[in-house]
């Protein structure tokens, strides 16, 4: 097998910028559409009355929050893998990275974006923001909500200087292979980047430092949101175990979401000598285990509130164990675990298919494990005479595709204006700077790369 | 400071719904209309839940009238974003409606579900509309309610006393479902005065708090029924 080289590789992955077919242009149009729907289900909704929604007495959390906390999943994908495959070195992880981090950065725009849909009243929002009121009110900072709005923004600074930095030097190449305006715009974008080891060594060890302060700054965005369940005394939500299991079903999601966009990116921009099965094998790997850490923690919550036997949670706990939530409980349990264990821990079947089947499962498992933590427990809160149950309207299911529409969008647009593949840490790991890029040694190359 | 409360004598209530028409009437509570009602979106601040024990043909019929329980530990507090749910120095509850930005995180956290959330801009059916309590502000859409303790009632009697010199008598406040009780299953008053009838009857022994072990230390006791119907 061959490895793309020097030229190669920037003509390889410049290419999608310069050349657009029609192809695209359909697709963004049909996102775009999908988006736009989304869009006025919103404003109707604002327009109109909440009551437009399937929300009701007492399920006051439904589908918005389900996506809120199933984005701010995904997103821990890209920034907390790529940083942590940075720290020890991966060679492998060169291709991977920036696909990672773009889907961390939109993710986390698309889940910020629920809580102003979610609130009965989106046009004041800004109280959540400290400013010097004349009134002199602040948020109250025991709120977790609060505390998501200060956690989810840290993030999102973060993820945006920790994908925009290595960003640099490839704006600086596509300047250098461009011309006219295309020339002009990146120029600007590329910051004067010139290459030299003082630029480097600072470009480093920003990078360094950036993927140490991110790792805290993702584990505690998730235990945050976790803490929006578990701190209010509704049953089966005050557990202890929300901050970790969340943060295991976050990372879980995270993955199967990179995975898919690195095989649709592979297909439709031909990098298949970037992409290689290689790399899908080992985020295969790093899934099983996150689905093996999954399947313990949510065993634990259960066997724990089975043997507690409280009446309130237990009333819970058979509602998504046998009763009217059963059936997408065992959904969820064969697209989290079951799936994952057999495409992913048998290896003849973690090809790119089986990575990519397995994904699909764990991205509709994760949405709805969020959804069966949330309505079961709201429907069955302590006075039986206030049980109740709840099913989305039209402007909850219009948003809740538009939003995954948003996605594709970004991403697309993305990939047209940024080399999706980072030029210049792949040409690192071949022609490693001396004394300036750690280079990927011998023993950190996995397998037949030798990027 | 007083610190008020309610005791609800199980024994005395019949059920006849009487507490919740004139809460409606008293509060400016919208009628949300029956299809609405039919998904779950009725407001009533004040409810009469229906308990059936037994097996039929031995049924007995149990009453419990709930609203909000004014906790003085009351989780629907810490989880507000932007103080709207918040405590006053006097025992209640408050909700600020124009500070209530709508996340109904608090009503999640409420064990009693006696919140509620406007779901649309306030109506009535004709002609109730023409009868609205002019002491109390009626709730956009997009904000939660619930039961004050008819807080303008409060402090009607609290100005009241303060002009005249006084403090504020036993029996001299009584909520709308208090006043229009036929059964009088319903007392209000200040807990913190030892003599007062509603702090007498929450020493009861008969006395209990509904869901005590979630730790929201309601300030509403039931007093058990005793006769068997």
């Amino acid at each position: 097998m061959t490895h793309p080289t020097g030229q190669q590789i920037t003509r390889d992955l410049v290419r999608p910028l310069l050349l657009t077919t029609w192809r695209f242009y359909v697709m963004i149009a049909l996102f775009g559409a999908f988006v736009v729907a989304g869009l006025v289900a919103w404003l109707s909704q604002v327009y109109f009355g909440f009551g437009l929604s399937g929300i009701n007495w007492p399920v006051f959390w439904g589908f918005y929050i389900t996506n809120f906390v199933f984005w701010i999943g995904i997103s821990h994908a890209g920034t907390l893998i790529s940083a942590i495959l940075r720290l020890v070195n991966a060679g492998w992880r060169r291709p991977v990275t920036r696909c990672a981090e773009a889907i961390t950065t939109f993710a986390l725009l698309i889940g910020a974006m629920f809580p102003l849909i979610h609130i009965g009243r989106p046009w004041l929002a800004f109280w959540l923001i400290p400013y010097p009121s004349e009134r002199l009110i602040w948020p109250n900072f025991r709120s977790p909500l609060v505390w998501d709005f200060f956690a989810i923004n840290t993030y999102l600074t973060g993820s945006l200087l920790f994908l925009l930095l290595p960003m640099i030097p490839d704006f600086a190449v596509v300047r250098d292979s461009t011309t006219g305006i295309r020339q002009k715009i990146y120029r600007v974008l590329a910051l004067g980047w010139r290459g030299t080891p003082k630029q480097w060594h600072r470009l480093e060890s920003a990078m360094q430092i950036m993927a140490i302060a991110i790792i805290p700054v993702a584990v505690s965005v998730h235990t945050i949101v976790s803490f929006d369940f578990s701190m209010a005394p509704v049953p089966m939500w005050q557990t202890t175990i929300f901050g970790p299991y969340f943060v295991a079903g976050a990372i879980f999601s995270g993955i199967a979401g990179l995975i898919i966009a690195m095989a649709v990116l592979r297909r439709l921009l031909h990098l298949e000598d970037y992409l290689r099965p290689l790399h899908f094998e080992n985020l295969g790997k790093l899934m099983l285990v996150m689905a093996l850490l999954w399947g313990y923690f949510v065993f634990n919550e259960r066997l724990v509130t089975y043997y507690g036997n409280g009446p309130h949670e237990m009333a819970v706990f058979w509602r998504t164990q046998r009763l009217s939530f059963a059936p997408l409980y065992w959904t969820m349990v064969v697209c989290n675990f079951v799936l994952p264990l057999i495409l992913l821990g048998i290896r003849r079947f973690r090809t790119i298919t089986g990575c990519v089947i397995a994904s699909f499962g764990v991205v509709i498992g994760m949405w709805l494990e969020r959804y069966l933590i949330i309505v079961p427990s709201l429907g069955a809160k302590y006075l039986p005479y206030s049980h109740g149950t709840y099913t989305p309207e039209l402007v909850e299911v219009t948003i809740t595709v538009a939003t995954f529409a948003a996605m594709c969008l970004l991403y697309m647009l993305f990939a047209k204006v940024v080399p999706i593949i980072s030029i210049w840490e792949l040409k690192a790991g071949e022609h490693p700077s001396p004394a300036l890029i750690p280079p990927a040694t011998e023993k950190h190359q996995l397998g037949d790369l030798h990027l | 400071m007083p610190q008020w409360g309610m005791a609800v004598d199980l024994d005395r209530c019949t059920g006849c719904g009487g507490c919740v028409v004139a809460c409606h009437a008293e509060n400016n509570i919208s009628t949300v209309g029956d299809e609405q009602a039919a998904v779950g979106r009725a407001k009533h601040w004040l409810r009469i839940e229906r308990y059936w024990e037994g097996d039929f043909p031995d049924v007995r019929l149990k009453f419990r009238p709930v609203m909000c329980q004014q906790c003085d530990n009351a989780p629907c507090e810490p989880v507000c974003p932007t103080y709207a749910s918040h405590h006053t120095d006097d025992g209640l509850n408050a909700q600020v409606y124009n500070r209530c930005i709508g996340t109904r995180y608090c009503a999640n956290a409420c064990p009693y579900n006696a919140r509620f959330f406007d779901f649309f801009n306030p109506s009535w059916d004709k002609p109730l509309q023409l009868q609205l309590n002019p002491d109390v502000s009626l709730r956009e859409v997009g904000v939660m309610e619930k039961c004050t303790f008819c807080v303008q009632r409060i402090r009607a009697a609290g100005t009241q006393a303060k002009a005249e010199e006084r403090d504020v008598a036993d029996g001299e406040i009584q909520p709308a479902c208090v006043q229009s009780c036929g059964a009088r299953a319903l007392v209000f008053g200040d807990l913190e005065n030892p003599s007062s009838e509603v702090s007498r009857l929450s020493r009861s022994p008969r006395g209990s708090k509904l869901l005590e072990d979630t730790g929201a230390q309601p300030s509403v006791t039931y007093l058990s029924r005793l006769t068997q119907v």
